[in-house]
Formats: structure tokens, C-alpha cells, sequence
């Protein structure tokens, strides 16, 4: 006979089961299904006609696919160096200093968070063709800055938030022991306080490494035919038909945000541990 | 308020660390308000006083970690004015150790040597002795949070040791220990000071501490000094209520002088009456004028109930005495502690101790006793 139920084990009644597996398969069904799809050998993406890595092969030969993929790269990487030391920046003059006016520089930071991203998209396209016209002549990759601008602009309040959590834990004594043990300004800050908010440092770097090469909507309104990138690339391809190539490109994708995630997670759990101990 | 001249409150000899009128404001805050202070090379020295009062900040400015509004601070004869931490010729042990959690006891000891730049071979021997110096030699790989809070403490003493400081500050450095430790660690650190020969200056709100470590004491109240001198005057003569109060356990009678002689004083105190107080010296105050009676727990003594009060040696009949009735006792092991209730409704401690195994007196709760003290035990205070 089966053990009953504890009050508080909603796990082991068969309702909560499969509302558990509802929800997953809704969840992750269509990216299995996209995945799937990917190694189809067909044109037509609904039927099934054998496994092939084909679509891999051409897209690995498409070369305004492997541009965009490059775009996406850069302004990730540029937007995440800027992105960090803004953010991180930030974080410290808000956990340092009392000031007139730190709430709301605090709510200016968080506004990005909260912004629609289709009105940050309209806005940033306002600004760089009216307010400042970002010229669009200019050489690889400085043609990328104003897409560069607008994805900082939405990754640094995420630094700042990771690193501001991280200082909230910081003995600010061990800041002034190293000032008395002969540090100066700067010698404390790199042998003190940056070693402690480094793990913050690289949670947040690949946050916003990861926000900036998915980011469709904002890039969408901010990039030129001669500037696209990854996700605005697959979305033009996607226009046409929706191949297995598409299917391959988003796949890339995919495990490319997956692969950063993992490595995002084992260096918080890192962190983590080394702060209790 | 004024300061009880003793033979504790002056630097004979050119004072390693001087406060001249030194404040410090927030604001409408008062931190430290116009402390001058003369610290002797060799000294430790203990600030003592209630949260609040300034002691913390006062080091702290010493350290250069806050500057003060006013005044000025002087090290070894050298003015501080704007000279910043990591040039003065102190160092620190904070409250909470802040040692580097990053870094090995070992790179944790040396670090003030790394800035310095002083030359590989040198800085390991140095950072060997320190570690030594405190018997933490073996533990010089391990990582802070391998250690325990003595241990960490003890990093923290070598850490700011090896820089060879002319003062070391140490700011409240046993409240973070558990009571046997802390009992340990008093000795130790006054065995450290000796051994080390520098001057000591330690923050703490903790009167035992600061009675069995320091060699003297500035009493501390709402930024200023209180009183200034070693542990025994600050015990035995207090100079005013706050001290009295503040350094150990004492019984309070307000009352007024209603005689003053050179060679004697009588203090009558509504709480005690018809007995009085006298006491073989005179007061130097003014007839009629307001005092306090303080008498510490230890100094009374209980006298079973006769229908006449006990005979105090010295002192005219029916003074120094008080009638009552215990109400409680509380059993310490190596003292008792006797609540005596005076017959006109005041609560009293009386504190004895358990010579004995077999107390013959045998005080027992709801007993109708007396209470005697001789003249030279009750202070008579002014403020």
C-alpha cells in the first residue's frame, strides 16, 4: 500500500504531477520541436524526411549570416566592457555615498529595467536619426556604436544591480584596514574591494553579454541594412520562410545564451559558497 | 565637567600621542567635543564609556580614518592635520578583525609590507616572526575562513604589528570573543604589549576589560572626558555620578552637607534617615548645598538584627548605619549578592564574599538585618 500523504507533499499527488509536466511540455516543447526541425531533411519545415546537418553546412557558408553573427559578437563584447564599467561604477557610488537625490539617480538606474523595450526601441531610433544622427557610413565596426549605445544603455542597470547586491555584504573595515596598512586610494580599492565584487563582475558581464546578443526589438530599430545582427539577420530570413536554416541559425542561438547561462550559474554557486564559508 | 587631577592624569614624560581640543561634528551632531588628551609611550591606555560617547570616533581620528572639525592631533610631536591613513605611524585592529578574506593568513600579515615594497626575503622573515609572535606560525596557509574568531583576532594583531606602529589602536578588540576566551585573551594581549613595548590605545564599553587590562583609563560621557587616571582611582574615586555609576556597582543617596570641617563632614540623606553619613575628611563643598553619597556593594557590611544598631569604629553612634530587610540573594559562587530593602522602601546591593564553606552569619531571604559602612568607604559627590 502506498505511504499517504503528508499534508505539505503536494508533489506526490497525481493532480500536481501533471500539471508539473503541462507546464514543462508547453514550456519546452516548441524548442525541442525547433531543434528537432533543424536536422529536417525537407524544404518545407512541417514534414519529417530524415536526419541531415545540411542546413548547418549552409549556414556556415552564409556569408551575411556569419556577418551578422559577427556583428552580434562585437557589440556584445563592447557593449559588455562599457556595460561593466558603468554599471559597476555605479553600484559603488550608490552603496558609498548618501547624497541629495540618490533615490532617484537609484529609480533612473532601474528605469531601463522597466521601460517597455518596443518604446526604448521607437526612442533610440528617435535619437540616433534626429537628435543625434549617427552616421551610417562609417567603417566596421564603428558603424555598430549607436547599436553599441542602446544595448548599454539596457545592460548596465544589471550590473549595477548584481554588484550593488554583492557590496551590500561588504565589510567596508577591510577597506579602511587597508588604508591603514599603507594603501593608498586606488591600492585598496584593487586589493580589497574589486577582489570582493569580482564574482559580481563576471555574473553581470555575462548577463549583459547574454541581454546584448539576444536583443532583437531595441537592435531592430537601431540597426541599418548594413548593421544586423544575429536575431534581427534570422528574423529577415524568417520573412521569406521559415526553413531548417532558420531552424539551425536559432539552434546556434540557443546554445550559445545556454552555454553562458550555465557558465553564469556555476560562478554565482562559486561565489556563493566561498561567502558562506 | 571638571577633571579629578590624580596622580594618573599627567605625562610626566613627552607624550607619543596628544589630542589638543579636538571635536568632531555631524551636522548639529556632536561627536567629540574639545577632548585634549596627553598619551604616554609605553602606555596602554584604555577609552572607556558607554556606546555613543565618542571613544570610537576619537581613535578612529587618530587612525586618519575620520578627520576631526577641530583641533588637532599629534603623533610623536608631529602634527596629523591632513596626512592620511596609510602615512601615519599607527595602526588598527578593527571590531569585526577585518582581515582579507581573499588572501592567506600569511598574505594577509604581509600586506602592509607589500605595499610598502619592502624586498621578498625580508617581508617573509618579518611575516614568520609576527605570525610567531602571536603563535599563529602553523596556520600560515590556511584561509580566514578556516580560522576561528581568536585566531582571526590574533591575524589582525599581527597584521598591524609587523609594521613596527609606533601606537597600536585597538577598537573594541574582545567584544566579538565568547567569555572564556575574552578572559584569555586579557591576559595575552597585556603579555603582547609588554613584549612589544609600544603604546597600546584600546576602544572598549566594557569596564572589567578596561579595569584588568589598562594601565590607565579616560572615562568617556557624550564626547568629552569624564575622568582621566589608573583603574583603582577611577574605582575608588570617582569624580562624578556618570563614572561612579558607570565603572562598576555602587549604591546612590542624594542628600545635603549639613556639616563641612576640615577633618570631617556629615551628609544627611532623606533615604537613610534618621541615620546620617559621616565620613573623616571634608567635603570642600558648601553647607546646605545638594551631594551624592556613592558607596560600592563591597564596602557595606550586614549585621544580624539586634534592637540596636552596630557600633561603627570611628564614627559618632547611629551614623553609618542603615536598617532593613533582605529581599534576595543571589549566589555567585565566590560572592553572594544581598538586595537589602531599607526600611524606608530603597533597594540596596550588598555584596559579600563566600569565604567559607559553612557560613556561620547564614543570611536568609525576608531577614531583618543592618547595614553598616565605615567613614572612609562613601564618596561624597558634587555632580
Amino acid at each position: 500500500m502506498a505511504l499517504k500523504r503528508a499534508p505539505l507533499e503536494y508533489n506526490r499527488m497525481w493532480q500536481m504531477r501533471a500539471w508539473l509536466f503541462a507546464v514543462f511540455f508547453f514550456l519546452y516543447a516548441p524548442l525541442v520541436a525547433l531543434i528537432a526541425f533543424s536536422f529536417n531533411d525537407s524544404k518545407r519545415i512541417t514534414v519529417w524526411r530524415g536526419f541531415t546537418v545540411r542546413y548547418y553546412e549552409k549556414l556556415f557558408n552564409n556569408d551575411s549570416l556569419l556577418l551578422a553573427f559577427a556583428n552580434s559578437l562585437t557589440i556584445a563584447f563592447v557593449a559588455t566592457l562599457i556595460s561593466l564599467v558603468i554599471g559597476a561604477l555605479a553600484a559603488v557610488l550608490l552603496w558609498r555615498y548618501r547624497f541629495i537625490g540618490r533615490t532617484v539617480v537609484e529609480g533612473t538606474f532601474a528605469l531601463p529595467l522597466v521601460v517597455p523595450e518596443i518604446c526604448m526601441g521607437v526612442a533610440m531610433l528617435l535619437f540616433f536619426t534626429r537628435v543625434i544622427p549617427w552616421p551610417n557610413n562609417l567603417i566596421w565596426p564603428f558603424n555598430l556604436g549607436s547599436i553599441i549605445i542602446a544595448h548599454v544603455s539596457f545592460c548596465f542597470p544589471f550590473v549595477a544591480l548584481v554588484v550593488g547586491a554583492r557590496l551590500a555584504s561588504f565589510n567596508k573595515e577591510q577597506e579602511e584596514a587597508a588604508r591603514d596598512l599603507g594603501a593608498n586610494d586606488w591600492q585598496a580599492f584593487r586589493d580589497v574591494l574589486l577582489p570582493h565584487i569580482r564574482p559580481a563582475l563576471i555574473a553581470g558581464g555575462l548577463l549583459a553579454f547574454t541581454l546584448s546578443l539576444d536583443d532583437f526589438v531595441i537592435t531592430f530599430f537601431t540597426s541599418g541594412p548594413d548593421t544586423v545582427t544575429f536575431p534581427v539577420k534570422v528574423y529577415s530570413m524568417l520573412r521569406f520562410s521559415v526553413t531548417p536554416e532558420v531552424n539551425a541559425a536559432s539552434t546556434m542561438l540557443i546554445l550559445l545564451t545556454i552555454m553562458l547561462m550555465v557558465i553564469m550559474m556555476v560562478m554565482q554557486s562559486r561565489a556563493a559558497k566561498k561567502f558562506k564559508g | 565637567m571638571d577633571e579629578k587631577v590624580s596622580k594618573g592624569a599627567k605625562a610626566p614624560v613627552k607624550p607619543i600621542i596628544s589630542f589638543r581640543n579636538v571635536s568632531k561634528r555631524w551636522g548639529s551632531t556632536v561627536g567629540v567635543d574639545n577632548v585634549s588628551l596627553d598619551i604616554e609611550p609605553g602606555e596602554f591606555f584604555a577609552l572607556l564609556g558607554p556606546s555613543g560617547c565618542g571613544k570610537t570616533t576619537l581613535l578612529r581620528m587618530l587612525a586618519g580614518l575620520e578627520v576631526p572639525t577641530e583641533g588637532a592631533i599629534l603623533i610623536d610631536g608631529e602634527d596629523m592635520g591632513d596626512i592620511p591613513p596609510n602615512r601615519r605611524a599607527v595602526n588598527m585592529v578593527f571590531q569585526s578583525y577585518a582581515v582579507f578574506p581573499h588572501m592567506t593568513v600569511a598574505d594577509n600579515v604581509a600586506y602592509g609590507l607589500k605595499i610598502d615594497r619592502v624586498p621578498q626575503a625580508e617581508r617573509d622573515q618579518r611575516v614568520q616572526e609576527a605570525l610567531d609572535l602571536v603563535q599563529l606560525g602553523h596556520l600560515a596557509a590556511r584561509m580566514p575562513d578556516q580560522l576561528s574568531g581568536g585566531q582571526r583576532q590574533r591575524v589582525a594583531l599581527s597584521r598591524a604589528l609587523i609594521k613596527k606602529p609606533k601606537v597600536l589602536l585597538l577598537d573594541e578588540p574582545l567584544s566579538a570573543l565568547d567569555a572564556k576566551l575574552r578572559e584569555a585573551m586579557r591576559f595575552e594581549l597585556s603579555q603582547l604589549q609588554q613584549k612589544v613595548g609600544i603604546t597600546f590605545i584600546m576602544v572598549t564599553h566594557d569596564q572589567d576589560e578596561a579595569l584588568a587590562i589598562a594601565s590607565r583609563i579616560a572615562v568617556m560621557n557624550k564626547g568629552s572626558i569624564a575622568q582621566l587616571g589608573l583603574p583603582s582611582d577611577l574605582y575608588e574615586f570617582p569624580a562624578s555620578r556618570f563614572v561612579a555609576d558607570f565603572i562598576g556597582s555602587v549604591n546612590m543617596f542624594e542628600g545635603t552637607l549639613i556639616n563641612d570641617k576640615p577633618d570631617e563632614a556629615t551628609v544627611a540623606c532623606p533615604e537613610l534617615e534618621p541615620h546620617r553619613v559621616h565620613v573623616p575628611h571634608s567635603v570642600a563643598g558648601q553647607e546646605t548645598s545638594s551631594v551624592w553619597v556613592a558607596i560600592r556593594p563591597e564596602k557595606m557590611s550586614l549585621h544580624k538584627d539586634a534592637s540596636a544598631p552596630p557600633v561603627v569604629p570611628e564614627c559618632p553612634p547611629a551614623h553609618n548605619v542603615a536598617k532593613g530587610e533582605i529581599k534576595e540573594i543571589s549566589y555567585l559562587g565566590d560572592i553572594s549578592i544581598y538586595h537589602v530593602m531599607l526600611d524606608n522602601g530603597r533597594l540596596i546591593r550588598i555584596s559579600r564574599p563566600n569565604r567559607s564553606r559553612f557560613d556561620q552569619d547564614n543570611f536568609g531571604w525576608g531577614e531583618k538585618v543592618w547595614v553598616s559602612w565605615v567613614g572612609s568607604s562613601p564618596v561624597v559627590l558634587q555632580s
